[in-house]
């Protein structure tokens, strides 16, 4: 068995390549089980847009040993509380039960990695279900935005879509092809099942092979690898539409999880917009103090501002977003964005200001750490980037970075050439 | 495991509940298993107050108090907090003004202080005055296009109208337009004061130790001028079912909110409005109503039925969000299911998921030190008892099937529905 960096992980394979990590926390009578499968949207092309998030909702409608009211009631009858999240790079299905219950999780979850149906009635109420959810996203603005900005980012790479899918791709997805999609993804030795709490490590142990070791691994399937070219010049995009609001994004490439820059450019992130919250559990704090805070809502150019910074596979955005002053104009909010990043490019930022992002992180780990939940959260998601270690090194690796570190990011990363900028312009029309 | 369970679960033996001579209560319960504390609590100061042309007050001075207080300028408060990577909020309600905060419990003294000196000692500075006038005024436009937003607000303003539970609480463009600096001053002086106010801190610190530093920081305040008292007027009911619509151009979904007045927290009927509820619309994947809208007809991503209950009179409503042309069949299945649930009782099975559903989930909302927080608050503010928490199961599994239905024949009162639609 190896042992990871956090001792009080255990981390192994079974044979059928199922990658487990657990980790025993007792602190309350609660046990959080996530399996994780290595497919999301980054996995689906033109025609198949929205395939893995649809896939995640079929898991919900049922196996002959499971079928759905059944599942739901099942672990709803015990208290649990269960969700699933697709997203670029993975998909992840969760149950927080009493640890006495956690029993039920971990056979329906071994059971609907090869048993799902996806029954053709099924499939088809599910399509209008997914329609309306994309419908409500597009209710916004700021998705509405978002979506095209991603998609003017990425020409190459399947980052281009939103995981949702397109419209013209879930009016015509057929149930064979979601199958087909499930049965090639959802296999042992392309899953990590990551579980904390309140366990003992060899009686979970054996719970968990008793569940799913008789599953056969299956092929390996291939991951989608489409690299985007470097970007060779800013690309602009404008979405107009109802409301009296403006809003802005300014995106721009940046590294991937396991690249040593990530971390300057999170520390990058925490001094210019405040600290990107990365836990899925445990609030984030507030950013008004950042430099854009400052320049852009203090100075009365917009009246919010926000980064987002993701931990990818690969290479993604650090998206700057803006809802513009009422009497102000989006170019004048972008005017000085540009500003407060050619001040990072111009100078470092003073010791300070770096030590105190790093604060900031050690604060937001431990809001995340009060939750059973949480903690399993990251010993699984760590996994579909990089590995458990990213997290547990991750404080210190924020530590080690200097303000020339920073500096050079901006330099680097937060060039025009190397942007895409979208302004939401409000049709007022009603 | 039950007794572990049991023992895990707030009680009168391990809450430390304080008063302090000039009314503040303190609350304060010990979780050593992260170095992080969570403090929430809450003054009886809020929109109830507000007149009707200057509704948005109680919001607006609330989000001011952080703008500036005497011996700091805002960026001089925020620059405390978040160089520890802390937070602090207030937002007002109808009846109080909450407050959130969260910090490493090396940084407890510090927030502490800065909840002190915006209770106390806030200044409401010009300049940040209108900057948060902007950013309301802002996120007023943009309440205008939210399609669940305005349906709830046209069904609340028909359900509750001429009572203060028909206002919102962050007004309209031309309320908050009408509030100046002196109004935010004077509201200030002459509701926020230590009488009702509620605090409540867990962590990782001894409880006692929690409250000797609330005491040090709050135990001095007085405020002769504080009108704390307020008396909700009765509901005037309504003569007939009312409906109305809130047009927004440009929308690809619509939302719809259903509903009649429901049991406040603390009646009797309240725990078995919850548990019908559930089986209503929550359990599992939004309950009956979500196996009839969602499932069966696959008609919305959401629909739902909700009870919110506080002091004075609750709303038990249904939700959902579909395309403006399945509106109607949406309402009629909707309808459909609470003319069955307050004709004909649940199922013994249905009760006995949701009893255990209700208890079992129990410890999982108490994860976190903001959870345990907000149930503390939630005990203090309905007078529930110390040990409610551990008398919970038994009460639960205390309601019937008949007590069910009886409470929804009682509350969904179909001659009194307000429907109210946006998109």
């Amino acid at each position: 068995m190896d042992i990871a960096p956090d001792p009080t992980c255990q981390k192994l394979h079974l044979p059928n390549g199922l990658l487990v990590l657990l980790k025993e926390i007792h602190t309350a009578p609660i046990i959080s089980h996530w399996i994780w499968y290595r497919v999301g949207s980054r996995d689906e092309i033109p025609g198949g847009t929205g395939i893995s998030h649809w896939t995640e909702h079929m898991q919900f409608k049922g196996t002959p040993r499971f079928p759905s009211r059944v599942l739901d009631r099942q672990i709803a009858r015990d208290g649990g509380n269960w969700n699933a999240f697709t997203y670029l790079d993975w998909t992840t299905y969760f149950e927080t039960m009493p640890a006495d219950k956690i029993g039920i999780a971990l056979e329906l979850e071994a059971d609907r990695m090869l048993n799902s149906l996806f029954q053709p009635e099924e499939v088809e109420a599910e399509r209008t279900v997914i329609i309306s959810e994309r419908q409500g996203s597009e209710n916004e603005p700021t998705f509405r935005l978002s979506e095209e900005v991603q998609s003017a980012a990425f020409r190459v790479h399947p980052y281009h879509h939103e995981i949702v899918g397109d419209m013209a791709d879930l009016e015509t997805m057929q149930r064979d092809s979601l199958y087909r999609h499930y049965r090639t993804y959802y296999q042992p030795n392309n899953a990590v099942l990551a579980v904390a709490g309140d366990f003992s490590t060899p009686a979970m142990l054996d719970q968990i092979r008793q569940c799913y070791q008789s599953i056969p691994a299956g092929a390996s399937p291939p991951r989608l690898r489409r690299p985007e070219p470097p970007q060779a010049g800013e690309r602009r995009v404008v979405v107009e539409g109802p409301g009296e609001t403006t809003y802005a994004e300014i995106a721009f490439h940046t590294p991937a999880a396991h690249d040593p820059d990530f971390f300057a450019c999170t520390v990058l992130d925490s001094l210019h917009a405040g600290p990107t919250n990365l836990n899925m559990f445990g609030g984030g704090i507030s950013n008004k103090t950042s430099r854009l805070y400052r320049a852009l809502v203090e100075g009365e150019l917009a009246v919010s501002v926000a980064g987002g910074f993701q931990a990818t596979i690969d290479p993604f955005l650090y998206s700057i977003s803006l809802t513009i002053h009422p009497q102000r104009q989006a170019e004048q909010a972008i005017a000085a964005v540009e500003q407060e990043i050619q001040k990072l490019q111009d100078a470092p930022p003073a010791a300070d200001e770096v030590a105190r992002a790093v604060k900031q992180a050690r604060a937001l780990f431990a809001y995340g750490s009060e939750s059973i939940t949480n903690q399993a959260f990251w010993l699984g998601f760590s996994e579909m980037f990089a590995e458990y270690a990213w997290f547990t090194s991750y404080l210190d690796r924020l530590a080690a970075i200097t303000p020339q570190d920073v500096q050079r990011a901006a330099q680097m990363y937060l060039r025009p050439q190397n942007r895409v900028v979208g302004v939401y312009l409000p049709s007022r029309a009603s | 495991m039950a007794n572990h369970s049991q023992s895990t679960l707030p009680g009168a033996d391990d809450i430390l509940r304080s008063q302090l001579d000039n009314g503040i209560i303190i609350l304060a319960r010990t979780n050593f298993n992260s170095p992080s504390i969570s403090l929430q609590g809450y003054l009886e100061a809020g929109s109830i107050a507000d007149p009707d042309e200057k509704l948005g007050l109680a919001n607006f001075t609330a989000a001011g108090l952080m703008r500036g207080v005497q011996r700091r300028d805002f960026q001089a408060i925020y620059n405390e907090l978040e160089t520890v990577g802390a937070s602090l909020g207030f937002s007002s309600g109808a009846l109080s003004t909450s407050f959130y905060g969260k910090s490493l419990v090396e940084d407890l003294g510090l927030l502490l202080g800065l909840l002190r000196e915006s209770i106390l000692e806030p200044v409401f500075p010009a300049e940040q005055v209108e900057r948060l006038r902007a950013q309301e005024l802002t996120s007023l436009a943009i309440r205008a296009q939210d399609t669940a937003s305005m349906a709830s607000l046209a069904f609340d303003r028909i359900l509750f109208a001429g009572h203060p539970y028909g206002r919102p609480e962050d007004g309209y463009p031309e309320t908050v337009s009408a509030i100046t600096r002196q109004d935010m001053i004077d509201f200030h002086s002459s509701h926020y004061g230590p009488q009702g106010m509620v605090i409540c801190i867990v962590g990782a610190i001894q409880p006692q130790l929690a409250v000797d530093l609330v005491s040090q920081a709050f135990s001095t305040w007085h405020n002769p001028a504080q009108q704390s008292s307020y008396t909700l007027p009765p509901i005037p009911g309504l003569p007939a079912p009312a409906r109305t619509h809130v047009p927004i151009a440009g929308k690809s979904q619509a939302d719809l909110i259903l509903g009649v007045v429901g049991p406040e927290r603390r009646s009797p009927d309240f725990l078995a409005a919850s548990l019908g509820n559930n089986i209503l619309g929550q359990f599992g994947m939004y309950g009956r109503i979500g196996e009839s809208v969602r499932e069966r007809a696959g008609l919305a991503y959401y629909a739902f039925s909700n009870l919110s209950s506080g002091i004075g009179p609750g709303v038990w409503y249904a939700g959902a969000g579909v395309e403006a042309d399945d509106l109607e069949k949406t309402i009629e299945m909707i309808l459909a299911e609470i003319r069955r649930f307050s004709s004909e009782s649940v199922s013994e099975e249905e009760l006995a998921d949701t009893q255990s559903n209700y208890i079992g989930r129990l410890p999982l909302g108490l994860e976190s030190n903001a959870g345990v927080a907000s149930a503390l608050i939630n005990l203090e503010r309905y007078s529930l008892g110390l040990d409610y928490y551990r008398n919970y199961a038994s009460m639960i599994q205390a309601v019937t099937r008949e007590q069910i239905l009886e409470t929804a024949r009682k509350y969904f009162n179909l001659d009194q529905l307000v429907i109210a639609t946006a998109g």
